[in-house]
């Protein structure tokens, strides 16, 4: 196990590594927007000093190294500093839509994931048969479309036509997890139609692809029925590529939902981003791109931890 | 051993199509077979002779790509071409069992081995988990496995070759099937590790009186295992008859071209006196990154125009001495000298004329060949790089390189290696060795993935162009009849060290080093009684491995190694 402990180290190591670099670029990518910030919060009316005033309120008149390592300092603490729009604190700002995203991520992360290996294992079961070729129309066609398009014709049926479940999906303080699950239902049937093809080609695919292999024919000579050959000795093998898969598509789940929360109203960081963007609120951006960094570099970190351990060479070394 | 005469699988008119190039092909071409209770047949033939795939069809299975497309297989009764697919997959695992060439790849290695045993006679509900755990070990005890209740529990990968090839063959004991199709189950295992799981089927098959299919190229193999043996050529039978008679009196031409194979010979040269070595190698010890050594005190030299075979069992670090040689890993202490110079230990630090000077010629020509580059680039780009020809003198230069190796150039000039059978693919490997003009060639198992006949013809061309070359080879092999054959001198080794080393007829003349020895009366040979013979004089438990760790450094031949 030592070597494993070791393996999940280094890779840890490596993910804050990227995490910093990319802090790195975040911050003076920002910088390098043309505009005057103080300019911008100010108006085209402000006089010399205000503006002079305010660049020293906000740091703006320190070099970028210091403000860079300022704001690094914050982050490590999750202090972002505060918007310059509301004045508000960004963590408060965003934490909660945050968990709002996460919330509706896990929620059609849970369906989709199962779903997907199921369907993934059983077309490769049924491989080249009417069952295959269906279940792979039906998910490309729904990977193809666009998410708004696919929300507004969600709702149109499940809202507007049969009523079963509401089109928008505002969260309000008080709501019950039922409640709550019966609110969101709608953009986490749609997340669930966009991410669901693409862990299940990989399924499908990994597993076809071992198929070849002498231990799958010895199996099939020593008298498995086919479903068990796929899902006691092909599977176990293929997690490696799967897992990858499913990591890609939790973190589209987190970072990709802005059109999906912008068509459900769905108060999630996405739409916070977006908002922040158009107002030039720079230290939410600046957030919230580090969040989704973080997002993507801990969700690569856990699928190789997970190969890792998927592989019996590793998990039981000689 | 008893026999019954009862008739256990009848095989008649079998035709086998494959499908390749958008079109069915016949592979079988009417093949019949008749298999007795207890009796052991040798199906034997070249790869692409249809062996594999009449073991396979005797289960009534098609490998993908193949269909049976005519013909009968009855197996006790039941006629397996028409039964249904639940029919015949109820007879795989418990009735008729399949032993795998490479048990490495057949076992499932996210499984442990004892589970992958169990469970054709738990799906067949013949056993419950923990009988067939107990029965699985008391298999494991007689094929003589190390630790039988411990090795079980194990996953694949922690388990060596040649044990694990005797784990499939308990394996495919586990529900006592009537017959065992064993698809050359040895040929991927070192001639000391063969030994003992020869030893272990051939006591198995006995003890519970199973039939058994034997599918090898190894004829000196086959007449160890088998009663009968049935020579098979493209999809056809040549001949069938007891092994005995096979043997001693084959009828048909084809069969005598196999048995005449092992007649290759060569006259040995003896060293030049007063000359420096072409290429020495001194006091070497090498390892991989952060690994344990792997050469541990390797020197040698080859001289001119000579041939030194370099043999051991895989492990024993022969292919990284080659890559020491050629500057591919650097060596942690010693050198390798050229005519008396010391070449750079990395090949990057190599001038083109000392990288010209040692080529390498690859054991699977088929992964050493780009398969998307025409011949005529493949040997032309060493002839570009090393001599910078151009144009017409190019092209000449390439023509004159297949000609060299016999292939026809207008034929062969704008080929890819795909459309070339496995020995004219060693071939080019060869014409792009030669292309260099080197004085020194390392051959590393070049004809071990090469059929018998085929391969004899590569070590025949490989004679020649040594005569008219004046080439010297480092020849790697662990095939002691290729050696006989071809080498000069011989160097033996054993866990990264030279054990012995001398002139051939030296090495093959008692007395010989203990390991040299091992090494030696491992090889099969044509007389069926050679096994039980062997086994007699080393006692049955001390066979194979268990031979070669009884050997003690202490030991007083150890001691007087020759130089």
């Amino acid at each position: 196990m030592g070597d494993i402990l070791g393996l999940v180290g280094k890779r840890l190591g490596i993910g804050l590594f990227i995490l910093l670099v990319i802090s790195v670029i975040i911050f003076f990518m920002v910088e390098l927007l043309p505009g005057d910030i103080a300019q911008a919060v100010l108006g085209q009316g402000a006089t010399e000093e205000n503006l002079a005033a305010l660049r020293k309120e906000m740091g703006l008149d320190k070099p970028a190294i210091i403000r860079y390592l300022e704001w690094l300092g914050g982050a490590v603490t999750l202090d972002f500093g505060n918007s310059i729009v509301t004045g508000e604190r960004v963590t408060t700002l965003i934490g909660q839509r945050f968990m709002n995203t996460l919330f509706l991520a896990a929620y059609a992360a849970v369906i989709a994931v199962p779903l997907a290996i199921v369907l993934g294992v059983l077309v490769a079961l049924l491989r080249y048969t009417v069952f295959d070729r269906v279940a792979n129309v039906a998910t490309l066609t729904s990977i193809s479309s666009p998410e708004f398009f696919l929300g507004y014709i969600l709702i149109l049926y499940f809202s507007v036509n049969w009523g079963m479940f509401p089109a928008i999906a505002s969260l309000s303080q008080d709501m019950t997890l039922p409640e709550l699950l019966h609110r969101t239902f709608l953009p986490a049937l749609t997340l669930v139609l966009v991410v669901t093809a693409h862990m299940m080609r990989m399924t499908r695919a990994a597993i076809i692809n071992l198929l070849a292999s002498p231990y799958i024919e010895m199996a099939r000579l020593k008298g498995t029925p086919p479903w068990k050959v796929i899902v006691k000795h092909a599977l176990p093998n293929a997690w490696a590529p799967i897992i990858n898969v499913v990591a890609l598509n939790l973190a589209y789940l987190i970072t990709g939902v802005v059109l999906v929360e912008v068509v459900f109203v769905y108060p999630g960081i996405g739409q916070a981003l977006v908002d922040s963007v158009s107002k030039r609120d720079f230290p939410v951006v600046q957030a919230c791109c580090l969040i989704f960094a973080a997002t993507f570099i801990l969700l690569n970190l856990a699928a190789d931890v997970g190969a890792i351990l998927t592989n019996p060479r590793l998990r039981h070394p000689k | 051993m008893p026999k019954s005469k009862d008739v256990l699988l009848e095989i008649r008119d079998l035709q086998i199509q494959g499908y390749s190039d958008e079109q069915w092909v016949d592979i079988i071409k009417g093949v019949d077979l008749t298999l007795h209770r207890g009796e052991v047949l040798g199906l034997i033939g070249e790869s692409g002779a249809g062996k594999s795939t009449i073991g396979a069809a005797a289960m009534g299975y098609a490998r993908d790509g193949t269909r049976i497309s005519g013909g009968s297989i009855e197996f006790d009764g039941m006629e397996l071409t028409t039964a249904s697919e639940s029919d015949r997959r109820a007879l795989r695992g418990s009735r008729i069992a399949y032993v795998a060439q490479s048990a490495a790849a057949s076992f499932n290695p996210a499984h442990k081995l004892i589970d992958q045993h169990t469970e054709a006679p738990v799906q067949y509900r013949l056993k419950k988990r923990m009988e067939a755990q107990e029965d699985a070990i008391e298999l494991y005890r007689r094929l003589r496995l190390p630790n039988p209740e411990e090795i079980g529990f194990r996953y694949p990968h922690q388990v060596s070759g040649g044990q694990l090839q005797r784990a499939m063959t308990a394996m495919a004991m586990s529900c006592r099937p009537d017959l065992i199709i064993f698809d050359e189950p040895t040929t991927a295992l070192d001639v000391t590790t063969q030994i003992e799981v020869l030893a272990a089927i051939r006591d198995i098959v006995d003890q519970f009186n199973t039939a058994a299919i034997y599918i090898t190229h190894d004829l000196a193999v086959v007449a160890q295992m088998a009663d009968t043996i049935k020579v098979l050529l493209k999809g056809e039978e040549v001949e069938e008859a007891p092994t005995k008679e096979m043997l001693d009196n084959p009828k048909e031409d084809y069969t005598k071209s196999l048995w005449a194979v092992r007649s290759l010979k060569r006259e040995q040269k003896v060293r030049p006196k007063d000359t420096t070595p072409l290429i020495s190698v001194r006091n070497v010890d090498a390892a991989y990154s952060s690994g344990a050594k792997v050469l541990d005190d390797v020197s040698f030299d080859v001289y001119e125009g000579m041939t030194v075979a370099v043999v051991g069992e895989s492990g024993s670090g022969k292919s990284t001495t080659a890559r020491v040689i050629t500057g591919l890993l650097p060596p942690m202490k010693g050198d390798v000298l050229f005519k008396g110079e010391p070449f750079p230990p990395d090949y990057r630090n190599r001038t083109k004329d000392q990288l010209r000077q040692c080529q390498m010629i690859y054991q699977m020509a088929d992964t050493a060949l780009n398969p998307k580059v025409q011949i005529s680039e493949i040997i032309g780009r060493p002839a570009q790089f090393y001599h910078g020809l151009k144009g017409a003198a190019l092209k000449s230069r390439v023509d004159e390189l297949l000609d060299l190796i016999e292939l026809e150039p207008s034929k062969y000039y704008n080929r890819y290696p795909p459309e070339l059978s496995g020995g004219q693919k060693q071939r080019i490997g060869i014409a792009r060795a030669l292309a260099a003009d080197p004085t020194f060639i390392i051959c590393d198992e070049v004809t071990s993935a090469l059929d018998q006949l085929v391969a004899e013809g590569i070590l025949r061309l490989l004679n020649r162009l040594q005569k008219e070359l004046n080439l010297a080879y480092m020849f790697i092999t662990h095939d002691l009849a290729t050696v006989r054959a071809i080498a000069d001198e011989v160097v033996v080794m054993q866990h990264g060290k030279v054990v012995e080393q001398g002139p051939k007829t030296d090495m093959f003349t008692p007395p010989h080093h203990p390991y040299t020895d091992l090494l030696l009366s491992s090889v099969p040979e044509m007389d069926p009684d050679w096994l039980t013979t062997l086994l007699e004089e080393r006692g049955v438990d001390n066979v194979g491995e268990a031979a070669s760790s009884n050997i003690k450094p202490g030991d007083a031949k150890v001691q007087g190694t020759q130089l």
